[in-house]
């Protein structure tokens, strides 16, 4: 007993379905004692009324004449009897205790008072169960008062017969009422356990990143456990928060400095006599350049997943956006003669939070011209899609040479043929991030020819 | 002893009823019983070819009515001989409750003995698709089943009429007794119910019908009527002329013989007319009760009715009958039957009886 009750406690569900079940048969079983109960009380009442107005019948013919008391049964005292069944009848009248005609063998109630009301009892006689009554009556013969007894049996087929009607009809009953109540704990039980599974559902659909409170409608008793639960996620948000904040800091402190070092190491590569001296400051410079450059992706991503928690969503003119983008980019682009192609929709509006998809615009432009050869060609296009719009820029650079996309949006990872190119591994995360806070999608395929295709769709 | 003499088909037979339902009943008539042995009028042994079990029926149905019966059952079940025993019907009471014969099928006409001892648990149950195809009001419970209803009629003979309409009810036939006292005088048979089973049972039930019974029955006792045994004696009696009424008397007899002459007529009375059911019991202390149930089901098989009707010449059972007549009332099987069987009830019923029918 107690292992199965261990067994059904791992499940709030299956324990609460018992419980309503047990209560279910418990009801059941007393509905079908109660119903078999009062309907063979109400048989038995019915089956001692035709007996009692048997006696009462004979007891009415009751006369006295002579010196003797004159007894006429009437046939309707009998025949009553059997219409209602086809049970045996036996009787016995007494006078004075002394049996003057019937069954002489006939059980009659001991010495009780029954002058007042007729005395119904239950006896065996001649190997059968049999239903008694037995009537009182004084009737004067020469001014002496003799008592007369008059008692009318039958056996008790025709009420063992509703006796099991009514039992199968009770059983019925019960069962029938027990699978209703079942079927009903089991929706009850359905219902009760569905908020759970709701909040279960809620945190298990949530993204990586998305550390806000549960918000959605819950019933009173869960509410410890959800608040329990938002207290832990605030915490985890918070710590998460000091740490972008600690990243973005550290990147800004990191970048001033370097700002100073690049400025000092150009100053002293003009004035550099030697050319080892030169290619020393170069290096020196190209360094500090990939440094700065991880430091403001680092900003960048801190600044995307503190937004991320509070998307500031509003409708703005994207193609502006990626001219904007573009321009800003010109000088790189210029720098290794790409001849950059963009095929933009005029005037194409949408929501979104423009910072962070300013800044996913930003990376992917400046990873195709990043990645191009030398006087090689960037194409972009923007255009409306059926699911919102798309960004798209494809490059004729070295591809994503076998490394697949899961493992390029990884923070830090960097594809396996970029070894050479100053970078930080942090780009194709933050076009993710965004797209992803953006209910958006961001793929990255290989161009048949060479090069790489990004897409982003909002 | 009490001798009666009476002829049946024709054949005069002296037989002896030893009456002993209760010695009270009859302690007014000196009568010394009999207790070892019931009387048994006649007894034939049907026996079957390749005998391998005996059928024993006691009944109070004449051995001629019962014969084409027995030797039809005996083509479905060619193996059994049966032993007929005929006993009239309180003796074939008191050899069931009394005496614990040895009978596997009981029949009697007597459906208040009948019903006694049904409710004395002196009968099985028995179930069959034959017996449960039986109207209700032709059986009782498991235990007893009818197969004929014949009613109890009025016979007349035109002779001893001298041209006088016939009665069409009870009422004219009082008028017709009280009018013409002379012409009745000793001319009217009827049965002493003292000694008749079925006498008994007709003159209680016609008693429960009307009160014209006792009416008639002091009318009739005031013309010296001739008291008989059974409705064959009133028959013969009819029949040589010696009265010229005969009042309940079995109609399925009476049509039997009267067939041959026609003198003697039914005269159908359109007050009431009460049937008796003829009914089977298998006795508790058969010692073979499947195969009483066989011969239980060959009687109550709806097959087997035209047999009844036609060969054997007693009504068989057909509830139709009592749809298209209304006066027609068969007597109701229940324990209602009991009642005229009380000891009290039956002495004041004989008294009352004979205060109106023997009138000195």
């Amino acid at each position: 007993m107690k292992d199965k009750w261990r067994f059904s406690t791992n499940s709030l569900g299956r324990r609460l379905l018992l419980q309503l079940l047990l209560v279910a048969a418990v009801l059941s079983a007393l509905l079908y004692l109660a119903v078999r109960s009062v309907a063979n009380q109400a048989a038995i009442a019915a089956h001692d009324n035709i007996l009692g107005a048997s006696a009462t019948a004979i007891a009415e013919q009751l006369t006295a004449s002579e010196g003797e008391v004159l007894i006429d049964i009437p046939y309707s005292a009998f025949s009553m009897l059997g219409a209602i069944s086809e049970d045996r009848v036996f009787y016995r009248i007494d006078s004075n205790s002394e049996t003057i005609t019937g069954y002489e063998d006939l059980p009659v109630p001991e010495e009780v008072s029954i002058r007042a009301a007729p005395h119904y009892y239950s006896a065996q006689f001649r190997d059968s169960d049999i239903r008694a009554v037995a009537l009182e009556r004084l009737i004067t013969v020469d001014n002496a008062p003799v008592s007369v007894l008059i008692s009318v049996a039958q056996t008790r087929r025709g009420q063992d017969a509703i006796t099991a009607r009514v039992a199968n009809t009770a059983a019925a009953l019960g069962i029938g009422f027990f699978l209703v109540a079942g079927l009903m704990s089991w929706l009850a039980t359905r219902s009760t356990v569905r908020p759970l599974h709701d909040v279960a559902g809620a945190i298990g659909r949530r993204g990586a990143h998305d550390l806000r409170d549960l918000k959605s409608p819950i019933p009173s008793e869960l509410a410890p456990l959800v608040n329990a639960l938002n207290g832990f996620i605030a915490r985890l948000r918070d710590t998460l928060h000091r740490n972008e904040t600690f990243m973005a800091e550290a990147a800004h402190h990191v970048r001033t400095p370097l700002a100073t070092v690049r400025t000092q190491a150009e100053i002293a590569l003009r004035q550099a006599e030697t050319d080892e001296s030169r290619l020393t400051l170069r290096s020196v410079i190209r360094a500090v350049d990939e440094s700065s450059r991880s430091a403001t992706q680092l900003l960048d991503h801190a600044m995307i997943t503190y937004r991320s928690d509070q998307l500031a969503l509003e409708t703005f003119n994207y193609s502006d956006l990626v001219a904007e983008v573009i321009r800003g980019l010109s000088a790189t682009a210029e720098l290794k003669d790409l001849t950059v192609i963009a095929d933009v929709d005029a005037n194409l509006e949408y929501a979104g939070d423009k910072v962070l998809i300013e800044c996913a615009l930003h990376n992917m432009v400046d990873n195709a011209i990043k990645y191009s050869t030398d006087e090689g060609q960037v194409d972009i296009q923007l255009s409306k899609v059926e699911a919102g719009i798309q960004f798209r820029v494809c490059d004729a650079g070295r591809g994503l040479g076998g490394s697949v996309q899961r493992d390029l949006t990884v923070r830090f990872k960097r594809g396996l043929n970029v070894s050479d190119i100053v970078g930080s591994g942090l780009g194709l995360t933050i076009v993710e991030h965004v797209a992803e806070v953006h209910r958006g999608c961001f793929t990255l395929i290989s161009r048949s020819g060479g090069g790489t295709c990004a897409t982003l769709t909002l | 002893m009490f001798y009666t003499d009476f002829s049946f088909g024709g054949r005069y037979v002296r037989n002896t009823y030893a009456l002993k339902m209760s010695a009270v009943w009859f302690c007014c008539l000196l009568i010394t019983v009999n207790a070892s042995a019931f009387e048994i009028e006649s007894e034939r042994l049907f026996e079957s070819d390749n005998q391998r079990n005996e059928l024993r029926i006691l009944s109070s149905t004449d051995l001629d009515y019962m014969e084409p019966i027995i030797r039809s059952y005996q083509m479905q079940y060619p193996a059994t001989s049966v032993l007929y025993t005929v006993a009239s019907s309180i003796e074939l009471y008191r050899a069931i409750s009394e005496e614990q014969a040895n009978y596997d099928v009981v029949i009697s006409s007597a459906m208040d003995l009948q019903m006694k001892l049904v409710n004395d648990g002196l009968a099985l149950e028995h179930q069959s698709s034959e017996v449960d195809a039986l109207p209700a009001w032709s059986r009782w419970g498991n235990s007893l089943f009818a197969f004929t209803q014949e009613p109890a009629v009025l016979l007349a003979s035109k002779r001893g009429m001298n041209g006088l309409s016939m009665p069409q009810n009870r009422k004219e036939l009082i008028e017709l007794l009280r009018d013409n006292p002379e012409q009745f005088n000793g001319k009217i048979g009827t049965y002493d119910i003292r000694e008749s089973g079925a006498g008994y049972l007709f003159a209680t039930q016609d008693s429960r019908q009307s009160d014209a019974f006792w009416r008639l029955s002091e009318v009739i006792g005031s013309l010296s009527p001739k008291l008989y045994c059974c409705s064959s004696a009133m028959i013969n009696a009819l029949h040589s002329g010696e009265i010229s009424l005969a009042y309940n008397v079995l109609g399925s007899y009476a049509s039997a013989v009267l067939d041959e002459s026609d003198d003697g007529s039914i005269v159908p009375l359109t007050d009431y007319q009460i049937f008796m059911l003829r009914t089977a019991l298998l006795p508790k202390r058969s010692k073979q009760p499947v195969l009483g149930g066989t011969f239980i089901d060959f009687l109550a098989d709806s097959a087997n009715r035209a047999l009844i009707d036609q060969q054997v010449g007693l009504p068989a059972i057909n509830g139709e009958v009592f749809n298209t007549h209304q006066h027609y009332r068969p007597i109701a099987l229940g324990p209602g039957l009991l009642v005229f069987l009380d000891k009290i009830k039956r002495k004041r019923f004989i008294k009352a009886w004979s205060d109106a029918l023997l009138q000195p």
